[in-house]
């Protein structure tokens, strides 16, 4: 191909992404940007073949093979997720990114050798670190988030001072693979750099999670501007640079969203205390009630809120809390959604989960909005939510969530959780709201308890 | 390329991508995070490069796994941001 016509192409699908980013800024544009976006890149994928830069192409049928594989295990992943699950597939991709990176970068090296050129050099090495970050971190990520490990910050004696030395190890290593070189150097940069990532998310609690996976995100793009420079690519360094600009913008605002600061995040690894666990023993007499008591509450509310929470998405109860909804709007009763901006395991999930079940949009309601309503407010109907309405976040110095915005739902009325148990949420704190004279506890299963609570609702 | 059009073009994105999103709603931030992961899925391309010049059975190797692995990224991520945001259709795009 031309080597214009090739660049002006290229030139076409960077733009494309801008494109796409931009489109994905704004509800009305989100699903045609990200359309461009796989368009350009499709683009990208096919005329990459025709690169004037390679002479000759070797192994055209093994790629056209592994990009088959990689669509046939990438394709079902993402179309049979549940909602639930789709933050940690979005962290799992991000961590094979970051891990092609590396390989790509380490591939380059092996195949420049001596004619590495230093800024080619230096490139390669911070390709290869921050790519074995993103890669093992994503993977550590996914585990806490599909909890195939425990949720909570994993602190243990002398941590600080094992990542403190593998890093310190990691920047040694970089600076012998850039001063004197060598492919063993470079792989011990890796192995390095993976243990790093481990060490570096192993600490971050739950809540911090969405968070890592964003920045982690942005780290993997700025991974693929700089495998761009190295391989001569204006399309990997500007697509990269965008991910990575966008992807820090992105962290920031979902750390400001919660009320942390996005240094307290990172750095928690290294201030992190093993914490003493709650007082236990101490049994506090909670009061629960009956899907009727439930009922009659809501019934008879001239405002209720309902808070939805991850419980909602584990139980698949988004329906289910809509026809509950429904009925009461039909019985004259006032109904809006409190949404917490990182309810749920992202920022957005219990949008785009209400969105499915079709409840208007007009009825979400965003916590600036509807923390002032609280005291006009009857009933708050928390669903599955723990976190994001636990007063210790305002009266708590030093517990994990502190300083993070909370709907106020302790100066509505009355309030009822629907929880499956006693047992802290994912930051793992007790919630004194629930020992509260105004809070009624229906135990179960969300869906299980919201489909009684409806029938004696028609009951009534 | 000189290293002068590199740093240009390099810096220039880093203010297109701050831009771009300076505006994206709450509601969006999840779609946005997965969008931008696809994004850079883009490594497909360099591991395709690495791929077609790789000479020995090592290089070849990791370039392959490279190629599967930045396909899962790519077309893994813009297929789950499109099922993410085909729950958003048919709302009145309020605000």
């Amino acid at each position: 191909m031309n080597s214009n016509l090739y660049a002006l192409l290229g030139l076409g699908v960077a733009v494309s992404f801008i494109m796409a980013l931009k489109g994905l800024s704004a509800p009305k544009t989100a699903r045609r940007g990200n359309l461009i976006g796989a368009f350009g890149a499709t683009v990208a994928t096919v005329i990459v073949f025709f690169d004037p830069a390679i002479e000759e192409g070797h192994n055209t049928l093994l790629i056209i093979g592994a990009i088959a594989f990689g669509v046939i295990v990438g394709v079902p992943a993402a179309r049979k997720i549940q909602m639930t699950q789709m933050p940690q597939l979005v962290a799992l991709f991000n961590g094979v990114g970051g891990g092609a990176a590396a390989l790509v970068a380490i591939v380059e090296y092996l195949s420049l050798g001596d004619s590495a050129s230093i800024g080619e050099v230096i490139a390669t090495v911070f390709t290869v670190l921050v790519g074995c970050v993103s890669f093992s971190g994503s993977i550590i990520t996914f585990l806490k988030l599909q909890e195939l490990m425990t949720t909570r910050p994993v602190v243990f004696p002398g941590g600080r001072f094992v990542i403190a030395v593998t890093l310190a190890g990691a920047l040694v290593t970089s600076g012998w693979v850039i001063t004197s070189g060598g492919t063993n150097p470079l792989l011990l940069l890796a192995g390095l750099s993976l243990l790093f990532g481990v060490l570096f998310v192993l600490p971050v609690g739950g809540a911090d999670v969405p968070i890592v996976i964003s920045l982690l995100n942005a780290f993997t793009g700025l991974t693929v501007a700089a495998s761009g420079y190295v391989l001569q690519s204006t399309l990997l360094i500007v697509a990269g640079t965008l991910v990575g600009a966008s992807g820090t913008i992105l962290t920031r605002k979902m750390a400001e969203a919660m009320g942390r600061s996005l240094f307290g995040t990172l750095f928690g690894a290294f201030t992190a205390k093993p914490q003493a666990q709650a007082v236990g023993g101490e049994v506090r007499p909670v009061k629960s009630g009956s899907p009727d008591d439930v009922a009659i509450l809501l019934n008879y509310a001239q405002r209720v809120v309902i808070v939805p929470g991850f419980g909602l998405a584990v139980a698949q109860a988004q329906h289910t809390v809509r026809e509950l909804a429904d009925l009461l709007a039909e019985r004259g009763v006032e109904v809006a959604y409190g949404i917490h901006p990182v309810a749920g395991r992202m920022p957005g999930h219990m949008n785009v989960l209400l969105a499915e079940a079709s409840v208007p949009y007009e009825q979400l309601v965003e916590m600036e909005e509807i923390n002032p309503t609280f005291p006009q407010t009857d009933v708050v109907l928390v669903v599955g939510a723990n976190d994001v309405v636990n007063p210790a976040a305002k009266t708590t110095p030093g517990c994990p969530i502190y300083g993070m915005p909370i709907l106020d739902v302790a100066s509505a009325g009355n309030v009822i959780f629907l929880k499956r148990s006693m047992r802290p949420g994912f930051a793992g704190i007790e919630n004194d709201l629930l020992y509260d004279a105004k809070t009624t506890l229906l135990f179960g299963d969300a869906k299980d308890s919201l489909t009684k609570v409806v029938s004696a609702l028609k009951a009534l | 390329m000189t290293t002068m059009a590199i740093l240009t073009i390099f810096i220039l994105s880093v203010f297109v991508g701050f831009e771009v999103v300076s505006k994206v709603s709450t509601t969006l931030h999840t779609p946005l995070m997965s969008g931008a992961n696809a994004i850079h899925g883009i490594i497909l391309v360099g591991a395709i490069l690495v791929a077609a010049e790789a000479k020995t059975t090592l290089e070849t190797t990791l370039a392959i796994l490279a190629v599967v692995l930045a396909t899962i990224n790519m077309v893994g991520g813009f297929v789950v941001t499109d099922r993410m945001l085909e729950m958003f259709k048919g709302k009145g795009g309020k605000k």
